[in-house]
């Protein structure tokens, strides 16, 4: 590796860190505030203008916070736990392309952490580590209502996680008729819903001429799947039995000060990157109208960039908005909606729409 | 060096840097915080009385019966995968075959629910 290619890598990483850790700064400041004007409050109003301070208010008074360990935690795992649910949750957003790749000195620069031709499955692996910073959380704590919170969380957490990795491979399926063979990387798949469906239906042009190329049209399913799959995932309402708390209590009592902070932080960040990752396997990435020639380049460079956080901020509002709407459910009726609905039902629809793009690709199977 | 090398270098690199910023942010705060532990203080919560036993507590089973099926499934996905991606070139014999794993999977899930693995009472 030379210099110039070094620094590029430096670049993308800490650029991708920076990303990830204002928009976890702005997302909890707008989720406070969306909710208050949902329920009719004003919301954090005095740190700065329209309170968008208040997250650093917050964060900087957990660091004066007196950090309490009780005497009777596993030490080890207990301080491990927090390092547990950070680290994968940072690592999460690494594969997802954030803006159009653009040229510098000769060398190319991906907005993106890094291009891994498995990125789905990085990202099922790296969700399923999260897992583990509860169980030692809920296990190290030597509490009773921690333990039950953490293995309560635990199996709340794996049932969605299946329905998510089924609702995948449709879209992976899918994706791999639009281009030349199948592939997991997540900039292929942003690259295969680039244009319109006009230009891959020409009957219907006139009409489809507008609607972009997303897998949210043929995947629409899926995507229904996915989100809910992902809700439930990142443990928020209506699916936030994992800490609930006006009711149970959850994995991370025994966590004070800045080490509780540390699991509100991955919360964040994984709401943050879960609607990324749907956005870029469903909503078409960072696709969109960047007006090449008729606006400065630095403008067209940069819009791709505005797409992809407008797409993901769109999601991280319909998080807040069902949380602002629906009810919390019941232990057993989370449990029902996940192995008798979602994971039934994204089985079906990858048989389903399996069975049309094999139609489509090979003709019928009398045929052969 | 190889740009699949290069790649996982850079997700190591992440790695570190976010365990570096839970530690200075840990850091920090213990430097910051104050540090006045009590006996009391230092108790197991337990809604505000005396902590009663130890803090190991038995849970029900079924929520291991949740791992083993989550196991199926993941595994599952891990097989569903690879097939998702060269379907193409399988053709119409993959397709069926993969169908009939699918149905037997199905047919598992039958059976717990069956069972009453998803019965809470």
């Amino acid at each position: 590796m030379s210099w110039p290619e070094f620094w590029i890598v430096v670049l993308r990483v800490v650029a991708t860190f920076a990303l990830l850790l204002l928009v976890t700064l702005i997302n909890v400041w707008a989720e406070r505030k969306i909710l208050a004007d949902m329920q009719n409050r004003l919301g954090p109003r005095r740190a700065g203008p329209w309170g968008i301070l208040q997250t650093v208010a917050d964060g900087l008074k957990l660091f004066f916070k007196e950090a309490v360990i009780p005497r009777r935690v596993e030490i080890g795992m207990y301080l491990l736990a927090p390092f547990l649910a950070v680290v994968p949750a940072f690592l999460i957003f690494m594969v997802v392309p954030w803006g159009r790749p653009f040229t510098i000195g000769g060398n190319e620069v991906a907005l993106q952490g890094a291009d891994l031709n498995i990125g789905l499955l990085f990202i099922l692996a790296m969700s399923s580590l999260a897992v583990y910073a509860v169980v030692l959380a809920g296990w190290s704590s030597g509490s009773k209502y921690p333990l039950l919170g953490g293995v309560r969380a635990t199996a709340q957490a794996i049932s969605y996680e299946a329905a998510m990795g089924l609702a995948m491979v449709a879209v992976v399926m899918f994706s791999a008729t639009q281009g030349d063979g199948g592939t997991l990387s997540l900039s292929e798949i942003v690259e295969r819903q680039a244009g319109t469906w006009g230009d891959i239906i020409p009957a219907l042009e006139p009409v489809l001429r507008f609607v972009p190329r997303w897998n949210l049209f043929p995947q629409i399913v899926a995507f229904v799947i996915f989100f809910t799959a992902i809700v439930a995932e990142t443990n928020r309402a209506p699916f936030d039995l994992v800490e609930a708390e006006q009711e149970i209590v959850g994995f991370h009592t025994e966590y004070s000060g800045m080490r509780f902070a540390m699991f509100f932080l991955a919360e964040y960040v994984n709401i943050f990157s879960m609607s990324a990752i749907a956005a870029t396997l469903f909503l078409g990435g960072w696709n969109g109208p960047t007006f090449e020639g008729s606006v400065p380049a630095i403008v067209s460079g940069i819009l791709p960039t505005v797409w992809f956080l407008a797409k993901t901020y769109l999601l991280v509002f319909l998080f807040i908005w069902v949380r602002a709407t629906l009810p919390r459910l019941r232990y057993d009726q989370l449990m029902q909606l996940g192995w008798k609905r979602l994971i039934p039902g994204a089985l079906a629809w990858l048989v389903l729409s399996t069975a049309v793009i094999s139609f489509r690709q090979f003709g019928p199977p009398w045929s052969s | 060096m190889s740009p699949y090398f290069e790649s996982y270098l850079t997700v190591g690199a992440f790695a570190v840097l976010g365990a570096i910023l839970v530690m200075v942010m840990l850091g920090v705060a213990a430097v910051l915080r104050p540090s006045n532990p009590t006996t009391t203080k230092m108790l197991t919560y337990e809604c505000g009385v005396d902590p009663v036993g130890s803090g190991w507590s038995q849970s029900y089973v079924r929520y291991y019966v949740f791992g083993l099926l989550f196991v199926i499934f993941d595994v599952e996905a891990v097989f569903i995968f690879p097939w998702a991606i060269v379907l193409e070139d399988l053709g119409t014999f993959g397709l069926v075959e993969m169908f009939i794993f699918i149905s037997v999977l199905i047919l598992g899930l039958i059976y717990a629910v069956r069972k009453g693995v998803l019965k809470w009472e």
